[in-house]
């Protein structure tokens, strides 16, 4: 940890640190994604056979923390935006927060189907 | 202590103080000035800042169309395949889209890369590697993804 730490614990922090590490999660997923679709330019069997794991129950459930992170992320990056420009932003990050997760939960229960719903037909068959 | 010499402190024999003027009157710390001189750097951080928040509100739209395509409507992944990509890529408006959604992902993620080092990496040398590896990363990555937007043959084989 750097020297002269700025830690400072509570919701900002967290929320912070959840921010960062989210962030990076989803550069290297990124990095990835993008050697996997160039397969398209090798050949339709070879971008098949990879996107095939894809599909697998075990990488289903990466998909679904990967919505995780993006939708926190996201929501959270906009609540920081709104800090930073919006003249009240600052009183009410707390409340902002709060309602981040909210919204966070609700999608994630809501995606909990339509991402998850082949892995579980393929697991306990339908 | 007498009032000629040049202090942040106002003469104190000056106005008379009252409940509406208690005390003699201290500069801010700090104050811009004349004599205060210019940052030097140029705003490459400040343009930095900007272009987080912008590509973020931009993103938001991008990745998130993007995931619910991919991973929501009509089957979910089941769907994905060459195929799938070859009907999506002869629209020149996705081409657009992940064209867009490539650069302004890559360029925000290695900006928010390039302050994570900042923040942990303490030893020159180790921020000049990393940094290194960062920036060649990202402008392979960037430039893989659009040469295969832009070459992508739907009658490969
Ligand atoms: C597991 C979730 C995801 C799936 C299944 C998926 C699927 C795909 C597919 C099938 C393509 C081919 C072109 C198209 O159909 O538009 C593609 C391209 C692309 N995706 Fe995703 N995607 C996912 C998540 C993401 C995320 C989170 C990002 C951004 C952070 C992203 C960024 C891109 C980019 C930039 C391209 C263009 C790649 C290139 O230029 O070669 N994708 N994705
Ligand atoms: C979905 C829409 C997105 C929004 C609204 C958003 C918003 C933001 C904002 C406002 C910041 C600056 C935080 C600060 O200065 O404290 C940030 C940082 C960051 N973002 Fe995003 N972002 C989005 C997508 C992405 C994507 C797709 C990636 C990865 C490719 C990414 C990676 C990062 C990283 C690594 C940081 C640095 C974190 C840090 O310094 O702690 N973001 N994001």
């Amino acid at each position: 940890m750097p020297a002269g730490t700025l830690y400072r614990g509570r919701e900002g922090m967290w929320s912070w640190v959840a921010h960062r590490v989210t962030g990076v999660l989803i550069f290297f997923f990124l990095f990835v994604h993008v050697l996997d679709t160039a397969l398209v330019r090798v050949s339709p069997e070879a971008y098949d056979e990879v996107v095939a794991t894809y599909k697998t129950p075990i990488v289903a459930l990466l998909e679904y923390g990967l919505v995780a992170a993006i939708l926190f992320h996201a929501l959270n990056g906009l609540r920081v935006i709104a800090v930073d420009f919006w003249s009240k932003g600052p009183r009410y990050q707390k409340q902002m927060l709060w309602t981040v997760v909210g919204i966070w939960v609700v999608l994630m229960a809501g995606s909990l189907y339509p991402v998850l719903g082949h892995a579980a037909r393929e697991l306990f068959g339908s | 202590m007498s009032a000629d010499t040049t202090s942040a402190i106002g003469p104190v024999e000056g106005p008379a103080y009252d409940v509406d003027n208690p005390a003699p009157y201290i500069e801010a710390p700090r104050k811009r000035t004349g004599r205060t001189p210019r940052a030097t750097r140029g705003n490459f951080e400040m343009a930095a800042w900007l272009f987080m928040r912008l590509s973020g509100v931009v993103l938001v739209v991008l990745v998130l169309g993007h995931l619910l395509i991919q991973l929501f409507l009509d089957g979910g992944v089941s769907k994905i395949g060459f195929a799938f990509v070859a009907g999506r890529w002869a629209s020149p408006f996705w081409q657009v889209w992940d064209l867009l959604m490539l650069w302004l992902a890559m360029l925000h993620g290695a900006n928010g890369l390039r302050t994570v080092i900042n923040d942990y990496a303490e030893r020159p040398n180790t921020r000049l590697w990393l940094k290194g590896l960062l920036y060649t990363a990202t402008v392979f990555t960037i430039l893989l993804g659009t040469l295969v937007i832009f070459t992508f043959d739907p009658n490969i084989r």
